[in-house]
């Protein structure tokens, strides 16, 4: 959370995007992110990013439910007031499995959800600065982080050569704030 | 991260037009950015009134209890229940789209999954009104839930059908819910960034949660659409599997059946496309959307509805054959004398449902019918009309009559309250469906742009030259390649 210097290039076409993230990475610039308009496959590889442990959340949470809805069925109806239906055994593990599987799948959908936003920063009123508002649109930006060894002058003229236009230097806020997208009053920070 | 990688060569393109990147932008955010029309004015007027007579239907029920429906002693599930299965069915198709057709890389579902995973959640909340309300005493509707209560506690009974229906109906609400909406967050950024109106930018900008489009987040997102969808393929089975235990772990005749869970869940399915076509044959004409929702859409819509609807004509006469074959007299009796027979008090339902949902769609085994938007249109309301007698047939003709002659009901025939609450439902429905096309992108922005270089018109012809050629033209230019 701290105002950042950035070079900021937009690229128009993956097929440039691509060889530009590469020369980025190989002449040693500090590459802070890509904000694409939709997923590019492979992009997150190129850009050295590690695979997303998302879906193992997802087993947990999932797990979780599951031993939830067993756990507390059993308990429920062998322990806590054992109830005789048509003098089934008390402990019937088959009529449960509907409760159990769809347990399973709430906890897991609703911990990954949760777990998704908590990572990426998402909720409601939530602002970040943006790089180029264009980015949700047809616009693949890229933003190389300014650091003390950084010459800013040669860094626009190495994005520019690898295929990005309207290169610039600026200076933006990297964490998120409670406000509103309507004004740029920054109501509460983080 | 390849979900919808794969792209038949032969298939037409998904996308028509010459597009770029920003003009499929520009083109589905249109509607949500202009005035509604004069059309959109009188839909969603009608769908409010609708649902004003759902609220006083709803009301007289209320206060002056169940017994405001014509339901009976033997009859007890009506129009009510039959509602909640439709409704339920219908809902099914929407996850099919988004979550079985991604986990089988049909890239014609980004077109359509959008309008059809809304449709999941409104048919789904209409659904849910109906055992709700249905239980009368609807103040003490919390009992369904296993709180700690100063009855014991009295824990619920977790080896019924009936709340297992709780369980699973609750869950594909919210994961539906949760699924629809992880999706839109991307394409509510692109409308909040877009934004030029100040109440726009401050109410698209709460609901995209500040996305931003990071390539890490996208990531995430890959992974998070992935697993719901995993998830979601096995719940849709769940749901109407569940709901058909309602009936087939009874005794009654006519419910008491196996085949049940596999029925239900093609029928649901059935009875789902045929509503996704009902409502975007007309939304693809009144946005003009044309160019994302194709006749190829149609067509492959069309398709699945012909394999959906013999599926359902299968297990109609695999019951009817196992009902006669079982040699139980009362088995055989609830489809002979109760539904077969023509003269019996309900046999028209029963001829009804076998003509809407087993022969009239055949029609679409003609690719000309598939691709003819009236013919669609028709159909479409035809179908859900053979599903609804079909939910009417299994309830109302296996308990009107029962074991004892001597309590056989009387004609059970709806009163107007029973009739104002499925008209009720139409309306949330409605008001729903046009509140969300209004203010929602119904098409997915970014699916789509994903795709676009693949199955677009202009791209794909690029890449597909040789597929143009003639056998004689391909031989003339490639005969030396391999020299």
């Amino acid at each position: 959370m701290a105002k950042k210097k950035f070079i900021v290039g937009n690229f128009t076409d993956e097929a440039v995007l691509f060889p530009a993230v590469k020369k980025v990475r190989r002449a040693g610039y500090k590459l802070h992110d890509v904000f694409t308009p939709f997923p590019i496959h492979g992009l997150d590889k190129e850009m050295g990013l590690r695979d997303t442990s998302l879906h193992t959340a997802g087993f947990i949470y999932g797990i979780t439910g599951t031993s939830t809805a067993v756990g507390f069925i059993t308990w429920a109806l062998t322990i806590d007031w054992a109830i005789n239906f048509g003098g089934k055994p008390y402990f019937a593990l088959p009529a449960w499995i509907p409760v159990t599987f769809e347990l399973t799948v709430l906890f897991a959908a609703v911990g990954m959800v949760l777990t998704f936003c908590w990572l990426c920063q998402l909720a409601p009123f939530v602002k970040k600065d943006h790089f180029n508002p264009r980015s949700t649109d047809d616009t693949f930006v890229m933003a190389i982080e300014c650091t003390s060894s950084t010459n800013e002058a040669e860094a626009i003229q190495f994005l520019q050569a690898a295929g990005a236009t309207d290169v610039k230097v600026e200076t933006k806020e990297t964490g998120w704030w409670l406000g509103s997208y309507a004004n740029d009053k920054m109501r509460f920070e983080k | 991260m390849s979900l919808l990688r794969y792209e038949s060569q032969v298939r037409a393109p998904l996308v028509d037009g010459t597009k770029d990147y920003h003009q499929v932008t520009e083109d589905i955010c249109r509607p949500v950015e202009g005035k509604p029309s004069r059309l959109w004015w009188i839909g969603f007027l009608i769908s409010v009134a609708l649902l004003i007579f759902g609220i006083i239907s709803v009301t007289m029920e209320v206060t002056y209890g169940t017994g405001q429906w014509n339901l009976n002693r033997t009859i007890g599930w009506g129009w009510d229940i039959t509602n909640f299965v439709w409704w339920v069915g219908i809902g099914h198709a929407g996850t099919l789209i988004s979550a079985i057709l991604l986990l089988f890389r049909q890239g014609w579902r980004t077109g359509v999954n959008r309008a059809a995973e809304a449709m999941t959640i409104f048919a789904v909340m209409c659904a849910g009104q109906f055992p709700i309300w249905h239980m009368g005493r609807v103040w003490n509707a919390f009992f369904v839930l296993p709180y700690p209560n100063t009855r014991g506690p009295l824990w619920v009974n977790f080896n019924s059908p009936l709340l297992w229906d709780v369980f699973a109906i609750s869950t594909y609400f919210t994961v539906s819910l949760l699924f629809w909406y992880s999706g839109l967050i991307p394409d509510l950024a692109t409308l909040r960034d877009r934004a030029k109106l100040k109440w726009r930018k401050a109410f698209y900008g709460v609901a995209a949660f500040g996305w931003t489009g990071s390539t890490k987040h996208w990531q995430r997102h890959e992974a998070l659409s992935l697993v719901l969808a995993g998830l979601s393929t096995p719940l849709v089975l769940s749901v109407h599997t569940i709901v058909s235990f309602d009936f087939a772990t009874s005794v009654v005749p006519g419910w008491h059946t196996t085949i049940f869970p596999p029925y239900f869940v093609a029928g649901a399915i059935f009875s789902g496309f045929a509503m996704v076509q009902t409502l975007l044959v007309v939304t693809r004409k009144v946005l003009a959307l044309e160019d994302y929702i194709t006749i190829e859409h149609v067509d492959v819509m069309n398709k699945v509805i012909v394999l959906t609807g013999s599926i359902v004509g299968i297990a109609y006469l695999t019951e009817l054959f196992m009902a006669w074959y079982s040699a139980v007299d009362y088995e055989w009796f609830a489809f002979k004398e109760n539904r077969l027979n023509l003269n019996s008090p309900y046999g028209w339902s029963y001829w009804i449902m076998m003509g809407c949902n087993v022969l009239s769609p055949q029609i679409f085994w003609f690719r000309k019918m598939r691709r003819n938007l009236f013919v669609t249109f028709f159909m479409s309301i035809l179908v859900n009309i053979g599903m609804w007698f079909e939910r009417f047939v299994i309830i109302v003709t296996s308990i009107y009559r029962d074991y004892l002659p001597s309590s056989w009901s009387t004609y059970y025939s709806p009163t107007i309250w029973e009739v104002g609450f499925y008209m009720g439902t139409f309306g949330l429905f409605f008001t729903c469906y046009f509140l969300f096309s209004k203010y929602f992108p119904v098409i997915a922005i970014a699916e789509i742009k994903h795709i676009l270089k693949r199955s677009g018109e202009n791209f794909k012809t690029k890449m597909n030259k040789e597929e143009e050629d003639t056998v004689t033209q391909f031989g003339e230019h490639h005969l030396h390649d391999h020299h």
